[in-house]
């Protein structure tokens, strides 16, 4: 099925490129009110991230994410369509305009926006490539793993990691490739790998769905800088600004103390900065073709960043990943946002 | 009348020119080829464009560009540090294997359990269609699943990999056997290996000839003799020249065993799945091919006094084999598309490692055509020789 998902993709794709004159620089947020819906590009499957209950709501950073774009156009965070798209077909999907954006746990390289005519609008997570083994194996350090057997998924930048770390380190490994996470984390589970390569974050993530936890141990250290954000179709710089101001309204508001519980009394707040953000004062969102109250609209269906941090993969959620890279600047982290002004 | 004769012929010429029917199919077959390049071109053309608009690369420059993703299986040798191009290479060789394993272990099989559904003996016959029956009518990428399911848990952990003979081990891992490497001078060994074979075929050649003018085979105790004569002078070139061939004998490594030569579990459990599969339909072939061959035939053939498997052997199949290798070469196709399911279990085929390419490009277009491009040469390959190979049959029939 997920091949076919990939010959379907690049059909569409083949076709989109046969027409004649296809509107490249196009307004996306035109087909989106006229669609009445965001959709958006996911994983298909990473607790925390993007991954979808019994009932088939959709959960997760990258999630929450959309939802506040939804939030900001339609002022309603559930006016999203969430595609669930493996790793190999994603690009395939945001170039054909099967999607509007891709918020999908990707890694922002210069290689993806050199020649995959897409652009990373954020960072939302700071990650990097970890590796998962079997505690009984004793390992201590990834440089202790030559000769292992590698699971690996397919078209990720693991692929690429992994042989990087072993050539640098001049050890040998066998990787083994599968097209699905799940198919990944399955052969892995059964024996066939010593180890799994992932992000650090889906690492945590999977292990807290295997059969015996405890049994498992992620490496501590990251093999590689894994920058993960949110991209869209490169031309379309005004849906490009909106993906970006999105989170940063999460960033600035966390920074701020404006909370989903107290964003309304928080209207009357007599700091400028917040003023400006919730649009009391000032007109910034009209620029982007919004609205004056967008950001409010963020907080108030969605939740400033640390909040939804907290809840997805931070010490509300069963994963509890510390904040460290992803903390605020203001505390020894990276996530920063330029001043709504 | 006839004054008038010659210059109506001429008239009725003129409007032939453009009504004549043969003037007007070319005419027809030019203009369609021209809108036929014209389309196209036109659709390259807005391709390209429409690429460059959306600022994605295209053309096949990335072939040349270094890969960097490693590969588990590689025939032929392989680094990161090689190209793109020669990855593609790697995958090719994969499929090519796993193809050509298929197609013979499926047909010798296949064979087999054809002939057995027609065996006299009820059980026999029974277990043949059963097996049939059972492997047609389940999807193949489930029983690929299956197998590799089985296999991965049937198999110990490498820790504790089955110890064969001291140097063959079987685990998760797959199955490890020891690697002959080559040293220096193993050039004079081969040499030595050429000239013993030389001379047997010569001297087999000789006999044979013997045997048709005299009626005298080679007594069975000078053909023991010469046997071991080719194996002792071998031993002993081998031998003077420092033994040029090492056993790289697998050892227990860390994780796995390091040293010899691996056979992937994912690749055994593709090759039997693909066999196994193709082997119920094969069956199915050579039953209809038998069954095609006229009864009388067999009659005649017990009348002459030949046994069940003499009539086999010398009078049915050869007739067989010509209702037989037209639908064999469909299976043989069927086996080549089908090896493009290995990519479900992580074995290393031309769609497993052309998706990486394709994902780390970007460029699907470019891969997508290689991947047709590489499937239709195979394909046509392949039928070109079973094309010749049924002439020849065809041929020898009488
Ligand atoms: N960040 C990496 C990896 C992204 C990725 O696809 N990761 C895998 C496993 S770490 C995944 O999330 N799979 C979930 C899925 O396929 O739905 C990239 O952009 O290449």
């Amino acid at each position: 099925m997920k091949h076919h998902n990939r010959i379907l993709g690049t059909s569409s794709l083949i076709l989109t490129l046969l027409a004649a004159g296809v509107a490249t620089a196009g307004p996306t947020m035109d087909k989106i009110k006229a669609r009445g819906a965001i959709v958006c590009g996911v994983s298909q499957g990473i607790a925390g991230f993007s991954i979808p209950d019994s009932t088939g709501k959709w959960s997760g950073m990258d999630v929450d994410l959309c939802r506040g774009l939804a939030a900001v156009v339609f002022d309603d965070p559930n006016k999203v369509q969430f595609s669930p798209l493996s790793a190999k077909d994603r690009f395939t999907a945001l170039q054909s305009s099967a999607v509007d954006l891709l918020s999908r746990n990707t890694t922002w390289t210069m290689q993806r926006e050199a020649s995959l005519g897409m652009n990373f609008a954020v960072v939302n997570f700071y990650d990097g490539n970890s590796f998962m083994t079997k505690k009984a194996l004793n390992v201590k350090n990834a440089k202790d793993l030559g000769g292992a057997s590698i699971c690996v998924t397919a078209g990720t930048t693991m692929e690429l990691n992994v042989a990087d770390f072993f050539r640098a380190n001049q050890m040998k490994f066998e990787p083994v490739v599968f097209v699905t996470a799940d198919e990944t984390a399955k052969a892995y589970e059964t024996g066939r790998c010593d180890v799994l390569i992932a992000d650090a974050s889906a690492n945590y993530s999977r292990r807290a769905q295997l059969q015996k936890p405890d049994d498992h141990i992620v490496l501590p250290e990251l093999i590689s800088k894994e920058p993960l954000g949110p991209a869209v179709r490169q031309g379309d710089d005004q849906w490009l600004n909106i993906v970006k101001w999105t989170h940063y309204a999460m960033i600035n508001a966390e920074e701020l103390g404006v909370t989903k519980a107290n964003v309304v009394e928080m209207r009357s707040s007599a700091n400028p900065e917040i003023r400006r953000l919730l649009g009391i004062e000032g007109n910034l969102g009209e620029g982007l073709g919004l609205s004056k109250d967008w950001a409010d609209r963020i907080i108030r269906h969605v939740g400033n960043y640390g909040e939804v941090y907290d809840r997805n993969v931070g010490q509300g959620s069963p994963i509890k990943i510390e904040r460290t890279t992803n903390a605020l600047w203001t505390k020894g982290g990276l996530q920063y946002a330029p001043p709504v002004r | 009348m006839t004054p008038d004769a010659p210059a109506r012929r001429d008239e009725t010429h003129r409007t032939a020119l453009v009504n004549d029917p043969k003037v007007r199919r070319i005419a027809l077959q030019a203009l369609l080829i021209i809108l036929l390049s014209f389309a196209a071109y036109s659709a390259v053309k807005n391709v390209a464009t429409n690429l460059a608009n959306q600022r994605i690369s295209s053309g096949f420059g990335f072939l040349s560009q270094t890969a960097g993703f490693g590969i588990s299986q590689a025939l032929i040798p392989w680094s990161e540090t090689m190209t793109y191009a020669r990855a593609y290479m790697v995958g090719l060789v994969n499929t090519m294997l796993v193809s050509a394993v298929a197609i013979l272990l499926s047909t010798i099989f296949g064979f087999a359990v054809g002939i057995a559904r027609l065996a006299p003996n009820f059980i026999i016959s029974q277990l043949a269609r059963w097996y049939v029956e059972l492997v047609r009518n389940l999807p193949l990428l489930f029983q690929i699943l299956f197998w590799y399911l089985a296999i991965l848990a049937a198999m110990p952990p490498p820790r504790s990999a089955l110890n064969i003979l001291g140097s063959v081990f079987l685990s998760q891992r797959g199955l490890t056997l020891p690697q002959p490497v080559i040293q220096p001078g193993a050039a004079i060994l081969g040499v030595a290996a050429l000239a013993v074979l030389a001379a047997a075929v010569m001297i087999v050649r000789w006999s044979r000839l013997r045997r048709e003018r005299t009626g005298f085979g080679m007594p069975r105790r000078v053909s023991l003799g010469l046997s071991a004569l080719a194996i002792a002078s071998l031993v002993a070139v081998f031998l003077l020249a420092g033994a040029p061939l090492q056993l790289d004998a697998p050892q227990q490594g860390r994780f796995n065993l390091s040293g010899g030569v691996t056979m992937m579990p994912e690749f055994a459990a593709f090759a039997i799945a693909l066999t196994f599969y193709s082997a119920a339909n094969i069956g199915e072939i050579v039953r209809a091919g038998i069954q095609g061959v006229g009864k009388g035939q067999t009659e005649a053939g017990r009348s002459l006094g030949l046994r069940a498997g003499s009539i086999l052997r010398l009078i049915t199949i050869p007739q067989a084999m010509r209702i037989i290798i037209p639908m064999l070469t469909s299976m043989y196709l069927n086996i080549v598309k089908n090896s493009s399911l290995g990519v479900s279990i992580g074995y290393p085929d031309l769609v497993s490692v052309g998706g990486t390419i394709l994902n780390n490009t970007g460029q699907a277009i470019e891969v997508i055509a290689m991947w047709m491009a590489t499937y239709l040469t195979i394909s046509i390959a392949t039928s070109l020789f079973m094309n010749w190979y049924n002439a020849r049959i065809a041929l020898v029939s009488r």
